[in-house]
């Protein structure tokens, strides 16, 4: 064996990188087939709401000595149906979005107030745990669990994603054809708010935002076609997690989640400065226009 | 933030101010309240009718590597939230292109203000990490507390709020018709894209300002949701921006008032009476079947230009 096989081996032997690959894999995965459609739907800014909301709903489950999972997906799942909910009479905008998590992680901060003087077992890295995340002290019951429901996820983004590409493309065209538009648009925020949940345990309520926007961002600089976006933006979450987890783990200094967002938003950087693509069909510079001009004859 | 054990609560609020006021702490948390309320009333009215929300988030939150920087690095605070908000103004403005104008494309303006926030926040983190006071240095600058501002902080808060409120004054008239219709803004000789810049330098310092007193997570108690309340009400420029620094100042107040007698962060008690001030508005008015700027619009005299 050579020296550098020995070290990759080293890095591997070890049970919470193990645990810290099947998770931060799994979440960025996820994170990277939504954060595709949140780019293109311009619904960005809600999963940085729902972010922000999950830390809440961590801190207010322990507060009141629940598990701090269960707050996290209840509160996320929750607020995304009331996003959607808001959304199918009008579209919330970013006004009331802001108004609405700037109060809730409000909240968050009085329940950890709550938390760390009220429950003297209360440790205060808690805080620390759900606004950066600590992937390196994710136990491997915890990373199971993160990796099935992340998995999960990705199988039914892969059922939804063409007519979800269609209904987010040309709406009122797709509820024509028949598409369930109302339906994908409440089953995606729903889908967006579990891996929102699922990656504030990886990289942390505050900096999922960057496993979102960061890969799917370059994907959509890099390529028209949505099924190799989606599969490029996947793929440099992955990447871009797995780069932050080994420099994390030589470097004791640099925590993971911010290696892992360095990495991603270095990613971003070299597809910004990549000459820009040619079109792939003359005339179309984007998605929505590439989408249309391959099915305006097929179907 | 506590101070002193347990100040007495009476319901003579007169006394209880008077004893409040007595502490020079208390004294300079209200005078650099009211002047961060006061710009971010401004500043964050045109920015909400510009609805440039998720920039100004970005910006808020780039206060907090520059807290836990200038810890790291031993120099003044304040130093630290203006260079940092400043930075990150001037990469959002350059990062992202306007995309008016491209048929139906994809506004990747937010992947950019996303991937810049996360960026910053993942900056504040490392920071905070390499300083050995780890738990103390996060907390305060992410949810507010402004029990610990100084003579000389509140000079500068001062002074960045005079040069801020300047500007805009300079280029309020202009900035406003580019922001309802930058189309005719552009046509009529507005210099859209350089009040564009400018705009965010200013939304950038008064982010800094506001995530002093409210924290950096906090800072849109402060800056969007008076401005929302007050569009709300009324869709006269004028009276909007007045009830705008109003609702920001009794917010300031009040929450400034209510982390006096009990443990909970700043930020939470101003955010608290922001937003019951933004849902009561919501819930009295009726809603509006147009959008508030089509009003406003009207309201503009046809004769303005740059």
């Amino acid at each position: 064996m050579t020296h550098e096989t020995l070290v990759a081996a080293g890095l591997l032997s070890q049970p919470f990188m193990q645990h810290a690959l099947l998770a931060g894999t799994a979440t960025a995965l996820a994170a990277g087939l939504t954060g595709y459609f949140l780019v293109l739907r311009a619904q960005v800014f809600t999963s940085d709401a729902l972010g922000h909301v999950a830390y809440t709903g961590a801190l207010g489950a322990l507060a009141f000595g629940v598990d701090a999972r269960v707050g996290l997906i209840v509160a996320t799942v929750a607020t995304a149906c009331a996003m959607a909910g808001l959304g199918l009479r009008a579209r919330p905008d970013d006004v009331a979005i802001g108004s609405t998590f700037a109060w809730i992680l409000g909240l968050g901060s009085f329940f950890l107030t709550l938390y760390t003087t009220r429950r003297s077992a209360g440790d205060g890295t808690a805080n620390i745990t759900y606004l950066f995340g600590s992937i390196f002290g994710i136990s491997s019951s915890q990373a199971a669990l993160v990796a099935w429901i992340a998995i999960g996820v990705c199988v039914v983004m892969a059922f939804i994603a063409r007519p979800l590409l269609f209904a987010s493309i040309d709406e009122a065209v797709a509820a024509a054809r028949g598409v369930p538009v109302r339906l994908l648009g409440v089953g995606f925020l729903v889908l967006v708010g579990i891996v929102c949940a699922e990656s504030a345990q990886t990289v942390g309520g505050l900096l999922l935002l960057g496993l979102v926007a960061a890969p799917a961002g370059a994907a959509h600089r890099l390529t028209a076609r949505p099924y190799v976006g989606l599969l490029l933006a996947a793929g440099i979450g992955v990447v871009s997690m797995w780069a932050g987890l080994a420099v994390s783990y030589y470097v004791s200094d640099v925590p993971p989640s911010f290696a892992i967002l360095c990495a991603a938003t270095l990613a971003y950087l070299a597809a910004a400065a990549a000459p820009r693509r040619r079109p792939l069909i003359p005339g179309t510079a984007n998605p929505s226009d590439a989408w249309s001009a391959s099915h305006s004859s097929g179907v | 933030m506590n101070a002193q054990a347990d100040p007495p609560w009476s319901w003579n609020l007169v006394a209880d101010l008077h004893e409040m006021l007595s502490y020079p702490f208390m004294v300079n948390a209200f005078r650099a309240g009211t002047i961060v309320a006061i710009v971010a009333g401004v500043v964050g009215w045109f920015m909400v009718l510009r609805k440039q929300t998720f920039a100004g988030h970005t910006l808020a939150v780039s206060a907090f590597p520059g807290a836990t920087a200038a810890t790291l690095l031993g120099v003044s605070a304040t130093a630290g939230y203006f260079s940092f908000a400043l930075a990150a103004a001037i990469v959002i403005a350059f990062a992202s292109r306007p995309s008016r104008g491209h048929r139906g494309g994809i506004n990747e303006e937010s992947a950019v203000v996303g991937t810049v926030q996360a960026f910053v926040l993942a900056c504040g983190f490392l920071f905070a990490r390499l300083y050995p006071g780890f738990l103390n240095s996060v907390n305060a600058p992410l949810f507010g507390s402004s029990f610990a501002i100084t003579n000389t902080q509140v000079v500068t808060l001062g002074l960045v709020a005079v040069a801020v409120l300047a500007v805009l004054a300079t280029i309020g008239r202009p900035l406003l018709f580019s922001s309802i219709d930058p189309d005719v803004a552009a046509a009529r000789g507005v210099g859209v894209r350089a009040q564009g810049f400018v705009f965010l330098v200013i939304l950038g310092a008064a982010a800094a300002e506001a995530s002093q007193i409210a924290g950096a997570l906090l800072v849109f108690s402060l800056l969007v949701m008076p401005a929302a309340t007050a569009q709300r009400l009324t869709a006269r420029p004028a009276t909007s921006v007045t009830l705008a620094i109003v609702f920001g100042l009794l917010a300031t107040w009040g929450g400034l008032f209510l982390a006096y007698y009990q443990p909970y962060p700043l930020g939470f008690c101003i955010s608290s009476f922001s937003f019951g001030g933004f849902l009561l508005a919501h819930l009295f008015t009726a809603p509006r079947r147009r959008r508030p700027e089509r009003p406003m619009a009207a309201a503009l005299p046809i004769g303005v230009s740059s």
